[in-house]
């Protein structure tokens, strides 16, 4: 698996290693702020709300709602060539936090691909140490 | 505040010697821009105090072209860049930390493919480009598609087209446009392959090389050189996103304030507006653009271009030069639009000549939406 993969891997940061960490083990971690009482993504320590370093982690129900997205139809990248076409994403958790992703679909289509549909975090494990957080149909 | 309203003109603009593809590097692209923008306004490369760019350093680009400048600036945010130096020059220039800047671009965007520094621990390597978000052309397909969630595909889809077919009638008649030869039809538009729905390959902007340049000084000395002076009259600038999944509302840029904070300081309103040079990476951008600065509301831009009203002939004149749709864009495709207003301004295109302009808002947009820059020219 790890010397098939031939996409862009992420690399964790001091901080955002708990999110990754906690990807890898197939549960999706956002970071909140104390001071807002809001969830934000990405993660980072001090929030960027009200700029507060009273931050904490909390789980996040991998439920989403599709905000938008794309098909792509061209490779941006040779690693990506055997995906296409696929769909790029920009999805709204839950909690409120808005994320770039995936969604998981065999032949995509505008038809299939409703701007508000429901979706649900699913795991792509791509290194032994990162899994990426994607979505799919609910 | 101080009024800096016409305190500084721009004098020289050219390209580089060709634009397409071309084998050259990047810093040869500038200087031979630099040398053709010297010839344009009079000067010798002696007279330049001030340098900037963005892309490279200017470390790296006074070297080359033997120059060692009192005041130095990079700022690079992406396709805004060349507008928003703009600014920085004027107030440069009104501080008296020197007072004639070279701005130069140069970019084999086709042959070397060269973008803003990639660093892992980004944002963007993060969270975004796992997952494809690579090149702009997908990142801005997905703005496009929530535009038209929200106000009709069919609808929007009809002003992207009507973008792309009145830019191509500039570009054809404009010589050194990339695409001068080649004619577009609505059809054509529609059938043209598909790059990351919903964008079309003729939704897309050009991937060429090309170099620019233009030279900046005060409104003094800009009297005493051989060509019309184009004074800067308004400037605003900003950003408020980095990576598109952050952008705050995916139908509105950050024109919507860098528009008008240029206007207020230059006394005009949309109306006095003679010629409109809106960065076209995409379609799209246009359309978002024109509704951030106000020329109509949120929702309006497909009817606000209907009818080819942008076109030769139209009653709206934009992208005189053909565009980043089709004259050219190298990756920061800001430069050109300044080219190309100066050179309207002075009555210096020919075929493509609007009649008798006065007042041009020049606007770029960089990275991902992400940042802005207008400023307001103009001539006596």
């Amino acid at each position: 698996m790890t010397s098939d993969y031939k996409k862009p891997i992420p690399v964790p940061q001091v901080e955002s290693d708990q999110y990754w960490q906690k990807a890898k083990e197939k549960e999706l971690w956002l970071r909140k702020c104390n001071a807002c009482n809001q969830p934000y993504f990405y993660p980072r320590d001090i929030s960027p709300c009200c700029f507060s370093r009273d931050t904490t982690w909390i789980q996040a129900s991998g439920k989403a709602t599709l905000f938008t997205y794309g098909i792509v139809q061209r490779a941006p990248h040779p690693g990506f060539v055997p995906d296409v076409p696929f769909v790029t994403a920009i999805v709204e958790l839950e909690e409120g936090p808005i994320m770039a992703t995936n969604i998981v679909m065999e032949d995509p289509t505008p038809e299939k691909l409703q701007v508000g549909m429901a979706l649900e975090v699913v795991f792509e494990d791509i290194t032994d140490t990162i899994a990426l957080p994607k979505f799919k149909p609910a | 505040m101080a009024d800096l309203s016409r305190t500084v003109a721009i004098v020289g603009v050219a390209e580089s010697d060709e634009i397409g593809r071309i084998e050259k590097s990047n810093l040869q692209l500038h200087a031979e821009a630099a040398y053709n923008a010297l010839e344009d306004a009079g000067l010798k490369m002696s007279d330049i105090n001030g340098l900037m760019t963005a892309g490279t350093s200017t470390i790296n680009l006074g070297e080359y072209l033997g120059v060692q400048p009192m005041f130095t600036d990079t700022t690079a945010v992406g396709g805004s860049s060349f507008i928003i130096h703009i600014a920085h020059a004027m107030a440069a220039i009104n501080a008296g930390y020197c007072d004639t800047i070279l701005v130069t671009h140069g970019e084999a965007g086709r042959s070397a493919r060269s973008r803003m520094g990639f660093n892992a621990s980004d944002p963007g390597p993060q969270y975004e480009t796992p997952y494809g978000f690579i090149g702009a052309p997908i990142n801005y397909a997905m703005a496009a598609r929530r535009y038209m969630h929200i106000y009709g595909d069919d609808f929007t889809r009809q002003g992207m087209a009507e973008v792309a077919v009145a830019t191509r009638k500039w570009a054809n008649l404009n010589p050194k446009a990339y695409m001068q030869a080649q004619e577009m039809s609505f059809d054509d538009y529609h059938d043209s392959r598909w790059i990351s729905w919903p964008f079309h390959l003729f939704d897309c902007c050009l991937v060429t090389d090309a170099g620019g340049a233009y030279i900046i000084t005060t409104a003094e000395r800009a009297r005493d050189l051989p060509k019309k002076p184009v004074y800067v009259l308004g400037a605003g600038e900003g950003h408020d996103h980095g990576i598109l999944s952050q952008m705050p509302d995916l139908t509105r840029t950050w024109a919507r304030n860098s528009g008008p904070a240029a206007m207020k300081m230059a006394g005009v309103t949309h109306d006095d507006i003679d010629l409109a040079m809106i960065y076209d990476s995409f379609t799209y951008t246009v359309l978002a653009t024109l509704e951030s600065l106000g020329f109509c509301g949120p929702g309006e831009a497909p009817d606000f271009v209907k009818d080819q009203r942008t076109a030769p002939g139209g009653n709206f004149a934009m992208n005189t030069s053909g565009g980043g749709l089709s004259y050219t864009h190298s990756g920061m495709y800001g430069m050109f639009l300044v080219l190309e207003a100066v050179r309207q301004l002075r009555g210096e295109t020919g075929e493509r000549q609007i009649d008798n302009p006065k007042l041009s808002l020049v606007h770029g947009t960089g990275g991902s939406l992400s940042s802005t820059g207008t400023v307001i020219l103009g001539v006596d």
